[in-house]
């Protein structure tokens, strides 16, 4: 082997591990904010009497589910540039992935503001209630225990769809993985780690998400 | 905003585009056809009696469903050069998105087998029917029903998937915008038009697929 190669060393697993944080930071970054959107998406999707917020809303989850989700990060990544605005990386990737978690979970939320039966809408109403208190004290008590299942699952989904900050050349999990196989040639080693680690991440969250909806199967 | 924008280059270049959908199209429709294949028998072993059998279904659909497509792809693409073999970008593409597609459907195709109920095909037998008759109208038909959408789903989450595929090099509809991205350098514009295009194919095969399933299967069903 020439002097050139670098052989694989615990220093690697180290670069590895700090992708992996990136990962799970850009995970958290986009969910929570992605959250917010959803819970306006839903809202938007389930008002009733104003159709143009229903349509709109509507038009957003249909672009953001028809379309994949390495154009998005393209379009939003070089977009934002072109609006002048000048972002930090991480928030620059973060963007495309906050707009792919508010159409995704915007359809939970929307999923379980629906699933509260009409009559309980009519007697907050009739009880006087505002639409707030409402939506705080008849909807999100039921509403929240029934979307908890789901978001937990997309929650796994969300963690696979950050590799995709790869394209753009973020410095995450993926990419950590692909310049060390690079530059020791242990490729195999390094994605087989790679891998192990999104499993490791995600594979509790998948269990996690099963767990809860039996959960809630078995209390409904 | 000080940017000018030049929508004439996706213009100029449809065709280059609309080869690439093709692409794409043939891409995700070989995996998903293929991925069924590979689903149908994974789908048993899940329900098969064997714990080996059962357990290996098992880790496949695990494993596959929680780690990434482009990890996976990158794990094929150098892993298949590892072991010797040497295959051009489109095959390995085709190659995992299968493995990728076969996993999901392989849960699809479980649900499905799962929702007939033993005793439905005891009472097409004690009704008369023959064995084909009972196949044919009592698991086969009620089963597609209950799989047709999420089937349709799969291969819509399949179709807008496989531009990941470009970055192995992978000739299909992102690597031909990448292709022209790096001659004109109008990223903004060819992205935004083939994510265009790719959502006019999500929604005329979301169309599709319902329209089928309705004519088909509504059908087979009421002949009953």
């Amino acid at each position: 082997m020439p002097e050139i190669f670098i052989a694989f060393s615990y220093k690697d697993v180290l670069f590895l591990l700090q992708g992996a944080l990136v990962t799970v930071a850009l995970c958290a970054m986009a969910f929570s904010c992605g959250l917010v959107v959803a819970l306006a998406i839903g809202l938007m999707r389930t008002a009733r009497r104003l159709r143009p917020l229903q349509w709109v809303a509507g038009a957003y989850v249909e672009v953001f589910r028809g379309t994949p989700l390495l154009m998005q990060i393209f379009i939003a990544y070089f977009g934002l540039s072109i609006l002048g605005l000048n972002l930090p990386r991480f928030v620059a990737v973060s963007v495309p992935l906050i707009l792919f978690t508010g159409a995704f979970m915007g359809e939970i939320v929307r999923a379980g503001i629906e699933a509260i039966p009409r009559g309980q809408w009519e007697a907050g109403w009739s009880l006087g209630m505002t639409y707030g208190q409402l939506m705080r004290y008849v909807v999100a008590p039921t509403a929240v225990r029934i979307m908890i299942p789901p978001s937990v699952g997309f929650l796994v989904q969300l963690v696979k769809g950050t590799s995709l900050a790869y394209v753009v050349g973020y410095v995450e999990l993926t990419r950590a993985g692909y310049i060390i196989s690079q530059s020791t040639y242990a490729t195999m080693l390094v994605f087989t780690l790679v891998g192990a680690i999104y499993f490791g991440i995600n594979y509790p969250l998948s269990l996690a998400s099963q767990r809860l909806e039996v959960r809630l199967k078995r209390h409904a | 905003m000080t940017y000018t924008f030049h929508w004439e280059v996706p213009l100029q270049n449809l065709p280059l585009f609309l080869w690439g959908a093709l692409a794409t199209l043939e891409i995700s429709g070989i995996a998903v056809l293929l991925g069924l294949l590979i689903a149908t028998c994974g789908a048993l072993a899940r329900l098969s009696k064997h714990r080996l059998l059962r357990g290996a279904a098992t880790v496949y659909v695990e494993v596959i469903r929680n780690t990434p497509f482009l990890v996976q792809l990158f794990y094929v693409y150098f892993g298949l050069v590892v072991v010797g073999i040497n295959l051009e970008a489109f095959s390995v593409a085709i190659l995992t998105l299968t493995i990728n597609c076969g996993a999901y459907c392989t849960e699809i195709i479980r649900a499905g087998i799962q929702s007939i109920h033993r005793g439905q095909t005891e009472a097409g037998l004690s009704l008369g029917m023959t064995q084909w008759q009972v196949f044919r109208y009592v698991i086969l038909m009620p089963t597609l029903r209950v799989v047709w959408p999420p089937l349709a789903s799969q291969f819509i989450a399949t179709m807008l998937g496989s531009s990941v595929v470009s970055q192995i090099s992978a000739e299909e509809l992102t690597y031909a915008g990448m292709f022209l991205e790096s001659r004109t350098f109008r990223t903004f514009e060819i992205f935004f038009a083939i994510a265009i295009l790719y959502f006019v194919m999500a929604r005329l095969f979301s169309f599709l697929f319902s329209l089928t399933g309705q004519k088909v299967f509504r059908e087979a069903w009421g002949q009953l």
